[in-house]
Order: C-alpha cells, then structure tokens, then sequence
C-alpha cells in the first residue's frame, strides 16, 4: 500500500514540473548563473574591492592603479605592440628551456627508474642539485655562459629539469610489480613490459612533473629575466617600476598570470585525454 | 572454442625452501603428484604449507630447488604459453577497457589487434561482461574486475589454466556466484584447472581431486578423490560428509 502512495505522489511532482516548456529555461539560467558565482564570485569580488577602493581613494591609487586603468594600459601595449616583443622573447626563452627539460629529463628518468644501480649512483648528486637554489647558481653560470641568452635558458632549465626528473622516476618506481608480474606470464619481453605497463603507468606521474616544471619555468623566467635583461615580461615589470608606469607593471604581471594559467591548462587537457581512465584530475 | 587435449602435468621429487631470518624454511619437501588432462585438481593446506609456491612454480615463476616439473613430457623452465594464470587481485591494467585487458595477453603474444580483439569479445561475453566492454577497471566492482581476469586468461586459450585463490577477496555472496561460474568455465572450456584456495567447501564444489599439503616437518600430501555428480549440491550429505572429513585432515572436526 505504501509503495502504491510513494508511486503516486512521484507522478504528481513530475506533471508540476511540466507546467511549459518555457518554465525549464529560467530555472536552467538560474542553476548556470549560481554554478558560475560559486566558482569565480571571490575573485569578480575582489577585483570589484580593488576598482572601488581605488577609485575612491582608499588606497593610493598611484600604487594600486584601478583595474580599468591597469586593462587600458594592457590594451595599449597589446595593440600598440610594445609588450607583444616582449612576450615573443620570454616564450622563447621558457619554451625552449622547457622542451630542452622534457627531452632530457623523461627518457633519463625512464631510464633510472628501470633500473636500479643507475638510480642509486645518480640519487645523491641528484638530490644536492635539487636542493641548491637554481637562482643561486645563477651567477655561476652568467660567468660560465655570459649574460646572453644562453645563460638565462639554461638557468630555467636546469630549475625545470628536477621536478619533471624526480617525478618521472618515482612514476617508473611505482608501477605496480604484480602487474610486471602478470604481464610476464603472458610472455611479455622486458620491452614489451616497459611499453605496455611501465610507461603508461608513469604517465599520470610524469604530468605532475610537467605542470610542477612549467610553474617552476615562468618562476626562473621573471627572475632571470629581472637581472640582466634588455627584453622580456619579467624585464617589463621591473622597468615600469623604475619609470613609475604603475598600470604597465600591473599589465605585465597580468600577462605573467595569464600564461601560467593556459599552460597548467594547456597540460591539464593534455592530460585529461591521455589518462580518461584515471580518476578525475583537478 | 574447446582448447586441444594435453595439459597433463606431472611433478617429480619437488622441493622448495626459503630462507627465513637466516634460517631455511623447507615448504615443499620431494612432493609426488600426477595431475590428469583436463582434470580440476584444487590444492588446500594451512598458511605456510607452500601451496602458492607450488602453484608458483607451476606457473614458472618460481624455480623448484630440486626435482621438476614437466608438462606433457616436456621439462618446464620458466613461464610458457600453454599456461595462464589467474591471481588473487584481477591484475587489471587501469588505463586498458574491459575489453583491452582482455585481449592484453593475446597482444603481447603478438596477435594482431582485430584478430585478439575478437577473441576478447568472445570471452568477455562468456564472463558475462558483454555491455561493460568499453567500462574502466576503476568503474568495476571486485567480482567484475575478477571475471575480466578469468577472461583475459581464458582468451589464450591455455591448456592448464593455474588459479591462485582467485576468489579469496570476494565477499561471500560473489563469491558462490563465482564458483559456480568456474565451474561452468571448467566444464565448457576442456582445460586442466590447477587451483590454490582455503576454502574447504570451493574445493569439495569444484574439485576432481583435492591435494592436501601438510604443514609440520615430515608430514605427507594427501589426495581426496571427490566423487560427487556434477553440478554439485552444497547441501547434499555426501557434500557435507566430504567437508567433515577435510576438516578432520586439518584436526579441525
């Protein structure tokens, strides 16, 4: 008898809900608006805090220029050109460094994490150049390379290589022996092994090195790019500081904030389609 | 898709120890056994009675210390085609589809895609797991997961096919279903099974023989010939009468 009662009250609902077809557009409106404010309603609001504040004069709008200044004067060296340069030269300099960091450290670290006396020899060195600040060596390689573009590539380079190193090797190291095991019975050659199970199984590891790398790359890029440098966003934001152009500071931490953001993004795709079968990735 | 006759094996003064906080641990001591061609043999014994060793190195996985093993006459070195093995964890490769697993043993043979394709689809629709084909291991619950490995050991089509408490993870509900499947497989497919567990009623249910390991020092193994018609009914008295007489093997009863 109960269950007839829950049948029915169930149909009733339904035959409510289906008053018109237009009924169903502001409610769908309505759940994308408050889906869009729960995610980015903090930052619209503190960037609204920001405009007011600073047009209102409760901060010193020479230091905190309002944000449609800050976008005016972005616009301005987008169209105009003068920051485009300036962007070409720094995604030069990190892409390379970058790529150079992929081709060395994925297969070297394939490579330790199979086999093991390698790893072990490598281990202790490898750990002391992690642990050394690469800005510090810094100078050591302006003196071994110059001030060129040579040793601001290398110095993001050799910061990117550690993170990508380090986790492709323990993705190598984790895959789980069961499943070597199980592949060996079928009869799988250690290549075949290593194709099938190994490097897969590695994959979702390496891409954590590949995000922690591409963040530690724009890093080494602004500071390298803050001592010594003619050209470049990291360039930019320290001369407009020097000539109290406020707003082009901001617009070029802007950009500097802009590419992080599309190569996490850019990676994180990359990602998503190559590993739908791990669980969802953040 | 019935495999070719053979699979006898046959096992030859096989010993086996370990060493264990510096001492040698023997676990298999010059064991004797014939197992017939196409027979199901299931081997119980305690923990520590090295019947996962046995099955180990009748997988080729671990070598014997002394004595062999040989496979219709031909001395056995080392993992070869014409065994499978089933595992307690499914083993599945998280980034391949049902499907994909299954067919991972034929592919690395070498078998051309389409062609292991094909053949996975054969047997993943005989565990039953047509419409999860395309279905990730993470999306699949235990017994699920457990049937894709069955599967991808079946699309070999080996002719001893080496099960190490393949059900000893599930709970007790799946795990009768899963039995009665094994037994559904044995029955269809015309293949030597070989199996480990500790669970006295999944060997008198699916088991010719049941091999009992001993577990003290200069004990003997012991065979029990299950002579009940099959299917079997688990609570036939003579069911129950071959479980007393199991327990008692283990002082139990």
């Amino acid at each position: 008898m109960s269950l007839q009662h829950i049948e029915q009250s169930v149909t009733i609902r339904a035959r409510e809900d289906r008053t018109g077809l237009g009924a169903d557009f502001p409610r769908l409106a309505n759940r994308t608006v408050i889906r869009f404010l729960s995610r980015y309603g903090i930052l619209i609001a503190f960037l609204a805090i920001w405009q007011v504040s600073s047009r209102a004069g409760w901060v010193n709008p020479a230091v905190l220029p309002p944000i449609d200044t800050i976008v005016s004067a972005l616009w301005n060296g987008l169209a105009g050109g003068t920051l485009l340069g300036d962007i070409a030269i720094s995604l030069q300099r990190a892409g390379l460094a970058f790529a150079a960091a992929v081709a060395v450290a994925i297969p070297l670290g394939l490579f330790m994490g199979q086999v093991r006396a390698v790893e072990t020899a490598l281990d202790p060195i490898l750990q002391v150049f992690r642990q050394t600040s690469a800005l510090a060596l810094y100078p050591v390689f302006i003196l071994l390379l110059g001030l060129g573009e040579a040793s601001k590539v290398f110095v993001i380079f050799w910061a990117t290589l550690f993170p990508l190193l380090l986790n492709t090797i323990s993705g190598v190291k984790q895959v789980d022996p069961k499943l070597l095991e199980m592949a060996r019975v079928y009869g799988a050659t250690r290549l075949t092994a290593f194709r099938r199970v190994v490097l897969p199984g590695a994959v979702p590891s390496i891409f954590v090195g590949l995000r922690l790398s591409a963040t530690t790359a724009l890093l080494l890029l602004i500071a390298s790019e803050m001592i010594g440098a003619n050209k470049g966003i990291g360039f930019q934001v320290m001369n407009a500081q020097y000539n109290f152009q406020i707003p082009l500071m901001f617009a070029a931490i802007v950009i500097l904030a802009g590419l992080g953001l599309i190569a996490n993004q850019a990676l994180v795709s990359l990602q998503r389609r190559l590993c739908r079968w791990s669980s969802p990735i953040d | 898709m019935a495999t070719t006759s053979g699979g006898e094996v046959t096992i030859r003064d096989l010993s086996k120890s370990f060493t264990l906080g510096g001492r040698p641990l023997a676990v298999l001591r010059a064991l004797n056994l014939d197992i017939r061609s196409g027979e199901c043999l299931v081997i119980v014994g305690a923990s520590g009675s090295g019947k996962t060793t046995l099955l180990r190195i009748l997988a080729g996985l671990e070598a014997a210390d002394s004595g062999g093993v040989a496979i219709d006459g031909r001395p056995v070195h080392g993992v070869g085609s014409e065994r499978a093995v089933i595992f307690q964890e499914p083993r599945l490769l998280p980034w391949l589809t049902v499907l994909g697993n299954v067919a991972f043993g034929l592919e690395v043979r070498g078998v051309p895609k389409a062609e292991a394709e094909d053949k996975a689809r054969f047997y993943t629709a005989l565990v039953g797991l047509a419409e999860f084909s395309d279905a990730y291991p993470r999306q699949l619950s235990g017994g699920m997961a457990q049937r894709v490995g069955i599967a991808r050991a079946l699309t070999v089509q080996p002719e001893i096919l080496l099960l190490d408490e393949p059900l000893g993870a599930l709970d007790a509900m799946t795990k009768i279903g899963m039995q009665e499947e094994l037994a559904r497989i044995w029955s269809e497919e015309n293949v030597t099974m070989v199996m480990v567990t500790h669970d006295l009623e999944e060997a008198i249910y699916l088991a010719d023989r049941v091999l009992i390991l001993p577990r003290e020092k200069g004990g003997t193994a012991r065979l029990v010939e299950v002579e009940l018609p099959r299917p079997r009914d688990r609570s036939e008295s003579r069911f129950v009468r071959y479980r007393e007489e199991l327990l008692r093997e283990f002082g139990l009863h």
